[in-house]
């Protein structure tokens, strides 16, 4: 704690049963200062989750409600689900959500096998090359993909893997940065916990497995929810490999559902809560993974 | 420990199978369309023709290309439009935030809510709020100043491509900032409240030099973003890129002129060339400024 702070004259008791809110420092917020600043953060809260509200009460409202209506009914009069029963009879909104559901599954195991080995081989192991390998990830890293896209394209043409989900999730199946963040992780461990096991005659395998790799479950949650979340959100590259009406992912099928009913807002808000609510339901979940992704991911991006 | 940590008792190419998988979708699927998009920038390669080599032909079609130079002034619009946005209000946002009231967690959350969802998603909100007859134009309506055609015009179009961007930009710049802000010595705020200065004087003369350095990391990330903006302006004004394709991106003419059984390989590789030349010197640009300006 500072020195000012202990020259400070206590504040006189201004009545016991007014609330004590203080800040981190243990000193009290004014009221004044309070109301302004929740008046604030509620003005911002509107701006963010509104649109998601809005998005979600269209999508309750029935084909007899007005959605156009000024001013605007922020509620659905009759709420119901039958939007979402139709937009699954007009596009197959649940096999494009399992399609995505493979697609970010696969990009979660992939990354996290492939980016803790390759990230332990960086950090732990010796060998010659091992600089060169570690400049391979880096110089990855710096490629931006839309930069790459339609080489990447015909590359999977040339693989026989374009309009395929295989090939939806090849080209990131082991994020450079990802690796890079596994290698940071197992560096800042201190050797001192696999010598002993080395020493008892562990070999590598055994000491990723068993030592290493328990150590770092911090990190790797990080980068399986990136993975997830990455792989879910992803337009651009599906887009590009994806031809195939029935191959689509969520997002793909929503922009298909949006071109081609464009002018049915009801279905097309029903297809994007349900594109959007998994996510929103993780986040909820595992929030401080996704802030911790974001420090970690700032710092090496 | 005399010997350095697993130099025996390893199988001799353990290290390598460790790194294989990595190294292989990598090269594979990164380095390798790297090189390739190179290659092809000159030749006349097509999706399903293999090409000849053309030498400089593919990057002087560009210079005479009205889409390529009207792709780049948009990609180059959206950075002077979104990055200031992006520098500042993610600051505020994270100034609002960062005091521990009750519920602050709460408002946290929300306020990254956006940074989670699609882009997608999030792109086809904004579409049915900026609609003609949307929820944004039927309240310009009811306070009397009428409805915008915001998704018509081509300018319009492209500024609510921005604000989308930047709205949904603020959540993940503002956790950025909330690191930066906590280690700010709490002194110097006290120092500069004790000399009598007001909350916009701390702003400059406190916190803006206190998390500078985050400041150039955000402007660095969120103009290679901007530059590389696709999936907002695809959305809001359809593949074609608005009226007459005047809102078109840079990589939204890469994605166009690439893809598909037509899909000319080779100028869209050099398309994509000059995409990777902007975002190399955006980063060594806003990197040299910082150096500058180091006291």
């Amino acid at each position: 704690m500072s020195v000012l702070e202990k020259v400070r004259p206590e504040r006189p008791a201004t009545g016991a049963r007014e609330p004590r809110v203080t800040d981190e420092h243990g000193r009290r917020i004014r009221a004044g200062e309070l109301l302004w600043r929740y008046l604030l953060l509620l003005a911002v809260l509107a701006l963010t989750i509104g649109p998601f509200l809005w998005q979600l009460s269209t999508s309750l409202k029935g084909p007899t409600e007005d959605i156009y209506g000024s001013p605007p009914r922020f509620l659905p009069g009759h709420p119901t689900l039958h939007n979402y029963a139709r937009v699954a009879d007009t596009v197959p909104v649940w096999d494009y959500a399992l399609n995505s559901l493979k697609v970010a599954t696969a990009n979660v195991v992939t990354n996290c096998v492939g980016s803790a080995l390759a990230g332990y081989a960086l950090a732990r192991l010796r060998y010659r090359g091992r600089g060169a390998a570690t400049l391979v990830f880096v110089l990855a890293m710096l490629v931006p993909v839309e930069g790459i896209v339609i080489a990447q394209f015909t590359t999977m043409r040339e693989l026989g893997l374009n309009n395929t989900l295989v090939g939806v999730v090849l080209p990131g199946a082991v994020g450079a940065m990802n690796v890079l963040l596994m290698r940071n992780a197992f560096r800042n461990l201190p050797f001192e916990i696999e010598e002993a096991a080395y020493v008892d005659g562990a070999d590598a395998w055994q000491r990723f497995r068993r030592i290493a790799l328990p150590s770092v479950k911090g990190t790797l949650a990080v980068v399986a929810i990136f993975a997830f979340m990455g792989a879910w959100d992803d337009f651009l590259w599906p887009l590009i490999v994806l031809s195939d009406p029935s191959k689509f992912t969520l997002t793909i099928g929503l922009n298909y559902l949006h071109g081609t009913f464009a002018n049915d807002e009801r279905l097309v808000a029903a297809g994007t809560v349900i594109a959007v609510a998994p996510l929103i339901a993780l986040f909820a979940c595992l929030q401080r993974y996704f802030f911790r992704g974001v420090g970690e991911g700032a710092v090496k991006g | 420990m005399a010997a350095p940590l697993g130099i025996r008792r390893q199988l001799p190419h353990s290290p390598w199978l460790f790194a294989a998988p990595g190294l292989l979708v990598t090269g594979a699927f990164v380095l390798y369309p790297f090189v390739s998009t190179l290659v092809n920038s000159f030749t006349d390669r097509r999706t399903l023709v293999p090409g000849r080599f053309v030498g400089l032909a593919n990057y002087r079609e560009l210079l005479h290309d009205d889409m390529f130079w009207t792709g780049l002034r948009n990609s180059a619009l959206y950075i002077l439009g979104v990055v200031p946005a992006l520098v500042l209000l993610p600051l505020l946002l994270a100034l609002l935030v960062q005091k521990n009231i009750p519920g602050i967690t709460f408002f946290r959350s929300a306020f990254y809510t956006p940074v989670v969802a699609s882009i997608v998603v999030v792109g086809l909100i904004w579409v049915w709020l900026l609609d003609e007859r949307g929820l944004v134009n039927s309240l310009l309506e009811t306070i009397g100043i009428g409805r915008i055609g915001f998704l018509s015009d081509q300018w319009l179009l492209l500024l609510s491509a921005m604000a989308v961007t930047v709205w949904k930009g603020l959540g993940y710049y503002m956790i950025i900032y909330l690191a930066a802000l906590a280690n700010v010595p709490r002194e110097l705020y006290e120092a500069a409240a004790v000399d009598g200065a007001g909350p916009v004087r701390r702003f400059l003369s406190v916190t803006v030099p206190a998390v500078r350095s985050t400041m150039v990391l955000v402007a660095a990330l969120s103009s290679v973003a901007a530059f590389k903006v696709f999936s907002e302006v695809y959305l809001m004004a359809g593949p074609s890129g608005g009226p007459a394709g005047e809102d078109t991106t840079l990589v939204m003419l890469v994605q166009r002129t690439g893809t598909g059984l037509t899909g000319r390989v080779g100028y869209a590789s050099a398309l994509s060339v000059v995409v990777f030349a902007v975002t190399v010197a955006l980063m060594l640009l806003v990197l040299r400024a910082d150096r500058r300006e180091e006291p």
